[in-house]
């Protein structure tokens, strides 16, 4: 009785996530002269052939994915230290350090987004150079993924046992070697889970791109222009490839893991 | 570890400090100044105009998360409690939406709820009088709701999963059952993720200005509309806009303030927050 509660309450829960998603892929094969969102027109590849048609759409993407690489591995590099760095400190700098990384998590994006345009805008000012655009979009994109490459660091250090460090470099490891071999792979999970959030929530973003894009467009705010006037299925299409692109990354990962414990690949046909 | 190892957050130390504390000092600089750069505190004072806004986005912001924790919780219970392989399929499923930007999210909803959207389509069909939905504030909660929920979820999961089993079944050796297991050993023992899931809904819930324009029409205007209006709408005044920034910030802050009088206290230099 228990159990059927767990699965239908878990069902529903899932539905609400996923019905909108449904209805957004589902739209992208509508076949309308207008692009109508309430109304079937019967199936259609038109909005995908039209998606690979259009060139702003396209650097928009790259721009999202470009951006996305270069903060997620720079804030995983540079948050990575930064915990290990934090983690040795005695109690008073660390919670000094811990405040400062908290911030811009307790902190409302749209007053970050805000303090870095006026930042930005700013510097451009006192010494010129070019106004805001990608180079303003890698700084705050890496600045506000930090703290969470932090956060699922953090813990797993804390986590180990710091006589293994200590054990390694009595068994003859260097200070370094020792580092790579034993702290590396016992805090691996935390930096992977910091390396996808940090991918992630860039992709993601519109509040602090917005406010820092200039005139620089990103999927996310390429997607807003649309919304004020119309959205177009191309950009439903363009959801359902990248969903569809997501699903078989987790498929391949899921796969992958599974194998390394040594089991049967035939089960694993779902995610 | 040696003591050497503090240097590596050096880097980080520099970065944060040019990218958060100075930008922060300039929005309290605009906040003080006028367009002429000189002291005024009429930016501030003119904030009060917009008591309304503040109020609505706080009770709508506050009723979201409410809804977020009294749904997020029982899945991330639930999740907690199936073997590891269903567990790591769960997480995936409730990350997963969070790939498609929150913009289109917010926009299927749109095509749900309009009045001849899907929804009101399907009640029609059956014989149901259509309800109006969108443009509504209910409309606004339901996407704060949809979109900020998997924040709620992720934390109360990793904390959930981290309770340690020996402690549940020390308290059924001592006679609790599953009901106060569950109220006084798992729900005081997961308070860090529903303090860290509550701020992760809260924070963004209370400051969007996405999902009031997109599901709240004209009428629902938030405290994140009224920032955008100064930054890059119509009524461009930064000064004005960075005042009003300024004290959202102090608003969350005293939340957050309250929020952790009911922490342990163990959470502050792990999860936990600011103050």
């Amino acid at each position: 009785m228990k159990k059927a509660g767990a699965h239908i309450y878990t069902f529903l829960i899932f539905l609400f996530l996923y019905a909108p998603i449904l209805v957004l892929i589902v739209f992208s094969f509508n076949d309308t002269e207008t692009g109508s969102r309430a109304v079937w027109g019967g199936f259609s590849l038109r909005w995908y052939k039209k998606l690979f048609e259009d060139r702003l759409i396209l650097e928009a993407l790259r721009n999202t994915l470009l951006i996305a690489v270069v903060s997620a591995a720079v804030s995983t590099a540079l948050g990575t230290m930064a915990a290990i760095g934090i983690n040795s400190m005695k109690r008073l700098p660390r919670r000094i350090m811990m405040n400062i990384t908290n911030f811009p998590m307790v902190n409302p994006e749209i007053v970050t987004g805000v303090s870095l345009m006026l930042l930005f805008v700013s510097a451009v000012k006192l010494f010129g150079g070019r106004s805001l655009g990608m180079g303003s979009l890698f700084a705050a994109h890496i600045t506000f993924c930090l703290p969470y490459v932090i956060l699922s660091v953090l813990p797993k250090l804390r986590q180990m046992d710091p006589n293994l460090y200590e054990a390694a470099q009595d068994l003859g490891c260097t200070p370094v070697k020792a580092f790579f071999k034993v702290v590396l792979p016992e805090i691996m999970p935390g930096i992977v889970t910091g390396l996808i959030m940090a991918f992630t929530l860039s992709i993601d973003d519109f509040v602090i791109s917005y406010f820092t894009s200039g005139t620089t467009q990103t999927l996310p705010i390429y997607i807003y222009s649309m919304t004020r006037k119309r959205i177009s299925p191309e950009i439903n299409a363009l959801s359902t490839v990248l969903f569809a692109v997501v699903m078989v990354l987790l498929i391949i990962i899921n796969i992958r893991s599974f194998k390394d414990r040594g089991q049967s690949q035939r089960e694993e046909t779902y995610i | 570890m040696k003591s050497d190892s503090k240097l590596l957050s050096a880097p980080y130390t520099v970065w944060m400090t040019v990218f958060i504390v100075l930008p922060m000092l300039l929005v309290g600089y605009f906040a003080f100044t006028d367009k002429s750069g000189s002291f005024t505190m009429e930016n501030i004072l003119s904030v009060g105009q917009y008591s309304n806004v503040f109020l609505r986005s706080i009770w709508l912001g506050a009723v979201a998360t409410a809804v977020s924790l009294g749904l997020g919780y029982p899945l991330a219970y639930i999740i907690s409690k199936v073997n590891v392989r269903r567990q790591n399929i769960m997480v995936m499923l409730v990350m997963l939406p969070m790939w498609m930007n929150f913009l289109l999210r917010t926009y299927a909803w749109m095509t749900l709820l309009e009045d001849n959207g899907l929804i009101n389509s399907a009640l029609a069909a059956v014989g149901l009088p259509r309800v109006h939905m969108i443009n509504t504030a209910g409309a606004v909660v339901l996407g704060m709701v949809y979109n900020y929920i998997p924040y709620m979820i992720l934390p109360l999961y990793s904390v959930l999963t981290k309770i340690d089993r020996s402690v549940i079944e020390a308290a059924q050796d001592l006679g609790a059952n599953s009901r106060e297991v569950f109220w006084k050993v798992v729900v005081p023992m997961s308070m860090p993720g529903v303090i860290s899931g509550v701020t992760m809904v809260f924070v963004p819930a209370v400051s969007t200005f996405i999902i009031s324009k997109m599901l709240g029409g004209g009428g629902n205007l938030l405290i994140g509309d009224l920032i955008d209006m100064q930054f890059l709408g119509s009524a461009y005044n930064p000064n004005l806009g960075s005042a009003v920034s300024l004290v959202l910030m102090v608003i969350i802050l005293i939340c957050m303030g309250i929020m952790n009088q009911f922490d342990d206290g163990e959470a502050v230099d792990g999860g936990g927050m600011l103050i």
